[in-house]
């Protein structure tokens, strides 16, 4: 019970939503929010901190009470816990950044069925101690985070000709097409294609066809998945 | 006007980008495409019809942020409804319909036309039931046909050869790109079509 083996323990908990098990771009979870609202980064950065929140809470709670939920409703019990925090997150945002609330629509109250939720609650936090389901749900965030905010910086950059709201360059020579539906999905495809060439150098690759099997809601899914 | 807005310029999954989970999971084959998309209109539609009510309920009585949990609940619960239902009496279509069933209750899509039908109901009156089963069944059609239109592209796209670090899901999205493309020009057609 010594410190350091104890922070070299939990180290990796952190840091591996970072490239490693990236929600968005190696377990293929958390689609459509990336897509939908990659077109301004400020929108990304606000989903990105509204579904890190979110992730928190929930990772703690389900693991604070995983001994307490019976394990034939724990998926229930567990959208209910998700559910309430979302509804607070969007009270809280409306209160306070209402710019943020329009940009995300109604994305904000789908962070619900968001799969990278749902999935670390069954996928890890049951299992796992208080302390490491909090380090997975900062790591987890902050990937989910960062794999937003390049989409987004990519499309609003060709896009739109901004950073961020500044302007780089008249948007007259802006493909407009990179904020359409289109360019997300393009820029998506491309952006796994570096991911995984990156995570091949050093092993295989993860991820492939497996966002449905990937994503932990589904142990209904994975059988549905298994039958198709 | 507003079916033909949900299905093409509308459409769920390539211009609103809601339900992409099964869109790229389950779409490998044209029959389980199908079968998918069909399940998914029962629950949108049952799913719209039921939370009307409900809907008018907690607005009547300020409760409308409870809207999520109240939708997301009702939506589990229903779905376990339509599979005990279709399992007595209709097993023939619950064998074929039952796998997917389960992957429904976290399809966005669900969830994402149940809400902004309660938000378009707040924002206008002229909204009524009518408008929003038209709307949901629109919805779910435009799903289907999304799902059919890219399980072809998908199977068309496994007889070539792809550059290995584009294989798999990189390809997959592209080629969703490029279905995304062709819906686009739709927009113009719809908006002409009933001007």
């Amino acid at each position: 019970m010594n410190n350091a083996t104890e922070k070299e323990r939990l180290l990796p908990e952190l840091t591996k939503g970072f490239l490693k098990e990236n929600p968005v771009l190696r377990l293929v979870l958390g689609t459509c929010p990336t897509l939908a609202v990659s077109t301004t980064i400020t929108g990304a950065l606000g989903m990105g901190a509204a579904v890190t929140l979110v992730l928190l809470c929930s990772n703690a709670i389900v693991s604070a009470l995983r001994r307490a939920i019976p394990d034939k409703v724990r998926i229930p019990a567990y959208i209910t816990i998700i559910a309430t925090l979302v509804t607070a997150v969007q009270m809280l945002v409306k209160a306070f950044v209402p710019a943020v609330d329009a940009t995300l629509g109604i994305y904000l109250p789908l962070i619900t069925v968001n799969c990278i939720i749902l999935g670390r609650a069954d996928g890890y936090a049951n299992r796992h101690s208080v302390s490491a389901s909090v380090l997975d749900a900062l790591g987890m965030g902050a990937g989910f985070t960062a794999a937003i905010f390049s989409i987004a910086t990519i499309r609003e950059v060709i896009g739109a000709g901004r950073f961020a709201g500044l302007t780089l360059f008249p948007s007259a020579f802006a493909p407009l097409i990179f904020l359409l539906p289109p360019g997300g999905f393009f820029v998506y495809g491309i952006l796994i294609a570096v991911a995984n060439k990156l995570a091949r150098r050093k092993r295989k690759p993860t991820g492939q066809d497996s966002h449905c099997a990937a994503c932990g809601v589904c142990a209904g899914c994975q059988k549905g998945v298994e039958a198709i | 006007m507003l079916f033909f807005t949900a299905i093409l310029t509308g459409n769920f999954v390539l211009a609103r980008f809601l339900g992409i989970c099964p869109f790229l999971g389950v779409s490998k084959k044209i029959e389980t495409a199908v079968g998918m998309s069909l399940a998914v209109i029962c629950v949108m539609a049952i799913a719209t019809a039921a939370t009307y009510p409900v809907n008018l309920l907690l607005v009547r009585n300020g409760l409308a942020y409870l809207q999520t949990v109240v939708f997301i609940l009702m939506i589990a619960a229903l779905v376990q409804l339509v599979e005990i239902i279709l399992k007595r009496f209709i097993p023939a279509l619950h064998r074929s319909l039952g796998i997917y069933l389960p992957l429904i209750t976290t399809n966005c899509a669900v969830l994402g036309v149940v809400l902004l039908n309660a938000q378009r109901a707040q924002s206008s009156a002229s909204y009524g039931f009518g408008h929003f089963m038209v709307n949901s069944i629109g919805a779910g059609a435009g799903f289907l046909l999304a799902m059919v239109i890219f399980a072809s592209v998908r199977q068309r796209l496994e007889q070539n050869d792809i550059p290995a670090f584009l294989q798999g899901l990189p390809a997959t999205l592209i080629a969703a790109a490029l279905v995304s493309l062709s819906f686009l020009g739709f927009g113009g057609v719809v908006e002409r079509m009933f001007q």
